[in-house]
């Protein structure tokens, strides 16, 4: 069993990028589940998803040890990190938006949001670099998995930005 | 079957209740039910079906009951407190015999409470939310898949015994994806609305029971006349004070439900051949309580699980035959307790019945509900 965690703030887009991890997952014939919690608000607010990938069925939907946390908000890195494993656990956070790093064994920082709108344009797109960089890291799934699964999930219009994000995170650790 | 997809509970109820035939939805978004809107409002124009947003939940229960007197099979998806609203017109629905599904998604209350958080608060508010003595079906799923066939199962009870169904679902399953294969169109059973048997000539009377206690009215423009009314009626669907009439009337609306209770009562039951405890748990906290189970069964502990997917009419049968083997009870639930006490009614003091009640809106993680399983068997509850 593998437990992803995206963490950060409301419109940040974390919840899109682990419906696409998990539907990625899925399309390799494995069996997901996929959910979030949030506050009230449309923007703005802590805003986490999670992803569970087995071989065999899942029953209790929520994370109890993460083996990966993304951490796009100071806040979120603060209070997600202390879950995981030291040893094995792996943070990753939003070099310019996580100035405080939390002290922990493995963590890796990547400029994510600087990316989404320096190199793609918008920083509209950083949920999806975040996610090329989730892809790499957690060999979980295959790069062309996460591809399909992104074309199949954003506006027509936005899949050429949408495919550059992915791969420029994925070309980012 | 079809093709595996990833799917959200709220999604699949959508998508069962078209595949069961609603074509019908009137309502007003509130989290987190608000998919199921959505995946209305997408889905129904391309079916020939109709999409109404209300100006609030009493005027979405109001117009789905005058779209079902006209014949259509509809549902209206709402939370706690658009639930509250709906309720003197479930009451109504229940007295004119109006088929139709109300699902509420639940989430923390009482008022508008925590919007975003899971609790299964209103079980008893589906069974008696509205005034006066009236049956109720409801049906809680545990999964995403099980949400789609729990949509097409209450669409066809509310058809088949012309009565509100509620499909009580709570956050948990409502905003969960998972690997989901929807079965293929010409494998799922649906209930087609019943015709009057009768013409005018021949004796029709709107609200004459056939076998099985359920009436046929016509539908609204199909050439005959209907009186639709809350108060009580006789079989002409005209008022009546009469004392007798009052009480078959009553009488009818309970049995016709009754009838049909062992059949329209689901449940599974795991580990429970040779268990001397038992989870019984409904939703999406049993999710939880099934892996809590698997855990105590590998620390030697012979817990079993009931996971109760009819919660109204409550599985008294289930329950009363598992107590008599039983030596304890633990009943987990996201709310200070309500199905519990009905646990306890039918084991009928067979064996104990505890409570392990959580309401800060996180859900369970197993190892409490394991916890609650050694404290029923160490007699710690």
């Amino acid at each position: 069993m593998k437990q992803l965690r995206l963490s950060g703030s409301g419109g940040q887009g974390v919840i899109t990028a682990a419906i696409i991890f998990a539907e990625a997952a899925m399309s390799e014939g494995r069996q997901v589940v996929q959910s979030q919690s949030y506050g009230p608000e449309a923007r703005g607010g802590a805003s986490k998803a999670e992803v569970i990938i087995d071989d065999a069925p899942i029953y209790h939907p929520k994370i109890i040890k993460p083996d990966i946390v993304l951490s796009l908000t100071q806040k979120a890195a603060d209070k997600y990190y202390k879950d995981l494993d030291n040893a094995e656990g792996l943070l990753v956070v939003d070099e310019d938006l996580v100035p405080n790093v939390p002290v922990f064994a493995n963590v890796i920082k990547v400029p994510v949001t600087r990316i989404a709108s320096e190199q793609v344009g918008k920083m509209l797109f950083t949920n999806i670099v975040a996610l090329g960089v989730l892809v790499k890291l957690s060999k979980l799934i295959s790069f062309e998995s996460a591809e399909m699964s992104v074309k199949g999930r954003v506006p027509v219009h936005t899949i050429e930005q949408n495919i550059k994000a992915l791969k420029l995170g994925y070309d980012a650790v | 079957m079809t093709d595996m997809k990833l799917m959200q509970g709220n999604e699949a109820c959508a998508a069962g209740a078209v595949a069961a035939g609603v074509r019908f939805f009137g309502g007003y978004p509130i989290t987190p039910s608000t998919e199921i809107a959505e995946t209305m409002a997408k889905i129904l124009p391309s079916v020939g079906g109709c999409f109404v947003q209300m100006e609030d939940e009493i005027g979405g229960m109001g117009v789905v009951l005058g779209a079902s007197l006209a014949g259509k099979k509809v549902l209206t998806a709402t939370s706690g407190p658009g639930f509250s609203l709906k309720q003197e017109l479930i009451g109504y629905a229940a007295c004119a015999e109006i088929p139709v599904v109300i699902v509420n998604v639940q989430r923390v209350g009482p008022s508008t409470g925590q919007p975003t958080s899971p609790a299964q608060g209103d079980v008893m508010q589906a069974r008696w939310g509205t005034h006066g003595d009236h049956p109720m079906i409801a049906l809680s799923p545990w999964t995403v898949r099980e949400t789609f066939d729990a949509a097409v199962m209450a669409v066809n009870y509310a058809e088949r015994f012309r009565t509100p169904v509620i499909l009580l679902m709570d956050e948990i399953v409502g905003h969960l994806r998972e690997n989901v294969q929807l079965p293929a169109a010409e494998n799922i059973d649906i209930y087609p609305r019943r015709c009057p048997s009768k013409t005018r000539l021949q004796g029709y009377e709107p609200y004459a029971p056939e076998a099985d206690l359920v009436p046929n009215p016509a539908d609204f423009g199909t050439g005959y006349r209907i009186h639709v009314t809350g108060l009580v009626h006789d079989y002409t669907g005209f008022p009546s004070g009469s004392p007798a009439v009052t009480e078959e009337f009553i009488d009818r609306l309970h049995k016709k439900i009754l009838l049909a209770q062992d059949e329209i009562t689901h449940y599974d039951e795991f580990f429970m051949d040779d268990a001397e405890y038992a989870v019984v748990s409904y939703g999406g906290v049993a999710r939880t309580a099934y892996e809590a189970v698997r855990q105590a069964r590998a620390k030697g502990i012979k817990a079993g699980m009931i996971r109760l997917m009819t919660i109204w009419p409550f599985a008294d049968k289930v329950i009363r035959r598992n107590a008599e083997s039983l030596k304890g009870i633990l009943v987990p639930e996201l709310n200070y307790g309500q199905l519990k006490y009905e646990v306890e009614r039918a084991a009928g003091g067979k064996c104990p019945v505890k409570l392990l009640a959580k309401y800060n809106t996180e859900i369970f993680v197993p190892g409490e509900i394991l916890e609650g399983i050694e404290a029923l068997k160490g007699g710690r509850l």
